[in-house]
C-alpha cells in the first residue's frame, strides 16, 4: 500500500473517532483509512479529515499539546481536507465559545445561536444544541454531486460560522436564523453537520470527498 | 426547516432484542444488529439500545452490539442502561456509540451528569427520566423500573440536569410504558415547556396518531418507540409519511 493512498483522520483525542473512520471506509475503496495522531502519517497521507466535537477551546488545546497545529496548517494548504463539526470551526480566527483563537485558515468568527432569535414560524422556542435533521441549501461544489439541493443532514451544535469572506459559503440552513453550515475554498471542504451519521446523503457526501481531485 | 426525529427502540439483553410491558413477559423480537440496519432502511432518524441486561458479567455483549452496528449503520446511535460512571460513557462512546444516557446513576449522583458532559460534552449525554403522576400536574422521578419514588419533580430534575450539562432529555411515563394509550402529553409539554434542551417523549405509543401527538400536543422534539415497530405493525416510514400529513416537519 503506497503512502499516497492514505486518508488519515487526525486524532487529538477529542472523542470518538470510529464513526468517522467506518464511514470512511465505507466509501474508501482501496484507500486506506488511518485515525492517527503522528505528524508524518497526516504529513504523507494523500487527503486529510479534521474532525472534532466538544468545546472548541478544549479542540485546541488538545490539538497544540499534541503538537499537531503545524501538520494541520499544512495539510490545509494543499491536501484535500475535510473539516467536520468542531473541525470547520477551528479553521476560523475565534470563537465566542470560551473567547479562544482558531487556527485563522478563514476569516471570520464563531457565534452562538442569538437567544433572542431563537423561535420557530409558530412562536414555539427551538432548543439549543441545535440537534437533529436539517435542510442544507447548496452553492455549487464538487462534493455536492449527487445530493439533492435541500438534503437534510444531521446536525449536533450551538455555535455556528460567521465567514467574512461570503464567496467562502457553500452550503447554508435555517434555524431561528439563516447560517453557513458548509464552506469550500481550493483544497479545503468543511461542514457543521455530520456526514457520518447522515445516513445516503452523508455517505455520498464522503465518498465524493475520497474521489474529490481538487 | 429541523425535523422532528423518530427514534425505534430497541431493548437488549443477552444478545437479544425483547419487548415486554414493565418488564414482565418479555417477547423475543431478533436480532439486534439486523433490526437497527432495517430501521435504517426504513428512514429511522436515530436509534437508541437500552441494556436491559442485569447481571454485570454480561455488559460486555452490548459492546459488541455497538462496535458491530456502528460499522454498518450510519445514523445516530443512542445507549443506554447500567451507565454508572464516566468511564462507561466513554467506554460505549468509543464503542461507536454518539450518546449515552443515563438513569439512575444520574438520580443518585448528579455530579455525574455534569463530569460526564464535561469530559465528552452536552452533546453526548443524555438523561433518561421515568416520571410517574402523584398528583393532577405534578409528576415525580422514579427509579428501578418505576418501583422507587425519588420524591423529586419531574420538571424541576429535567432543569437540574440540564444546568449541570445534559443535552438532551428522554422522558418515559411509566404510567404509559408498555399500555399502547398513548403518551402522557401533559407531562411531555410541561417537561418541554420548561427547558431549552430537546425532549424525546417515549412510553405508551399504540398508533401512529400518539408519535404525531406527542410532537404537536406534547412539543417533543423527537418520539421514541418500540413495539409498534419491532412487531411490524408499522414501519418507520409510515410513521412519518403519517406525521407529514398532520404538517409535521419529517426527514422523508
Amino acid at each position: 500500500m503506497s503512502a499516497g493512498s492514505i486518508i488519515a483522520v487526525i486524532d487529538y483525542g477529542m472523542g470518538n473517532l470510529r464513526s468517522v473512520s467506518k464511514a470512511l471506509e465505507h466509501v474508501a475503496g482501496d484507500k486506506q483509512v488511518i485515525v492517527t495522531a503522528d505528524p508524518a502519517v497526516v504529513a504523507a497521507a494523500e487527503r486529510v479529515v479534521f474532525p472534532g466535537q466538544g468545546a472548541m477551546p478544549d479542540c485546541m488545546r488538545e490539538l497544540d499539546a499534541r503538537g499537531l497545529r503545524p501538520v494541520v496548517l499544512a495539510a490545509a494548504k494543499d491536501k484535500p481536507f475535510l473539516g467536520i463539526c468542531i473541525g470547520l470551526q477551528m479553521l476560523f480566527d475565534h470563537s465566542e465559545e470560551g473567547d479562544f483563537a482558531g487556527l485563522g485558515v478563514f476569516a471570520g468568527d464563531v457565534t452562538r445561536f442569538p437567544e433572542a432569535k431563537m423561535f420557530a414560524a409558530d412562536g414555539q422556542r427551538l432548543k439549543v444544541p441545535h440537534m437533529g435533521w436539517n435542510n442544507v441549501a447548496h452553492k455549487p461544489h464538487a462534493l455536492w454531486a449527487d445530493i439533492d439541493d435541500g438534503a437534510r443532514f444531521y446536525f449536533v451544535h450551538s455555535y455556528c460560522v460567521q465567514p467574512a469572506d461570503s464567496t467562502l459559503v457553500t452550503g447554508t440552513t435555517d434555524y431561528g436564523i439563516p447560517f453557513t453550515c458548509a464552506v469550500g475554498r481550493d483544497n479545503i471542504f468543511a461542514v457543521q453537520f455530520h456526514p457520518e451519521k447522515s445516513a445516503r446523503d452523508g455517505l455520498q457526501l464522503l465518498q465524493n470527498f475520497v474521489e474529490w481531485r481538487p | 426547516m429541523l425535523a422532528k426525529r423518530i427514534i425505534p427502540c430497541l431493548d437488549v439483553t443477552a444478545g437479544r432484542v425483547v419487548k415486554g410491558t414493565n418488564f414482565v413477559g418479555l417477547r423475543d423480537a431478533g436480532d439486534p444488529i439486523e433490526i437497527a440496519r432495517r430501521y435504517n432502511e426504513q428512514g429511522a432518524d436515530e436509534v437508541t439500545f437500552l441494556d436491559i441486561t442485569a447481571s454485570s458479567d454480561q455488559r460486555d455483549i452490548i459492546l459488541h452490539i455497538i462496535e458491530a452496528c456502528a460499522e454498518q449503520v450510519f445514523i445516530p446511535l443512542t445507549v443506554g442502561g447500567g451507565v454508572r460512571k464516566v468511564e462507561d460513557v466513554r467506554r460505549l462512546l468509543n464503542a461507536g456509540a454518539d450518546k449515552v444516557s443515563m438513569n439512575t446513576a444520574a438520580v443518585q449522583n448528579p455530579d455525574l451528569v455534569f463530569d460526564a458532559s464535561s469530559k465528552v460534552g452536552s452533546q453526548c449525554i443524555v438523561v433518561a427520566i421515568d416520571a410517574k403522576q402523584v398528583a393532577p400536574g405534578m409528576w415525580h422521578v422514579f427509579t428501578h423500573g418505576g418501583r422507587n419514588d425519588t420524591g423529586m419533580s419531574a420538571v424541576d430534575w429535567a432543569k437540574q440536569v440540564e444546568k449541570l450539562g445534559a443535552g438532551e432529555i428522554l422522558l418515559t411515563s411509566m404510567d404509559r410504558d408498555g399500555t399502547k394509550n398513548g403518551f402522557d402529553l401533559a407531562l411531555t409539554r410541561a417537561v418541554s415547556d420548561a427547558i431549552k434542551i430537546p425532549v424525546i417523549a417515549s412510553g405508551g405509543v399504540g398508533n401512529l396518531q400518539h408519535l404525531a401527538d406527542g410532537v404537536s400536543d406534547g412539543h417533543a422534539d423527537a418520539v421514541l418507540a418500540a413495539s409498534i415497530f419491532h412487531f411490524g405493525e408499522y414501519t418507520v416510514r409510515q410513521a412519518k409519511e403519517y406525521m407529514a400529513s398532520r404538517g409535521i416537519e419529517v426527514r422523508l
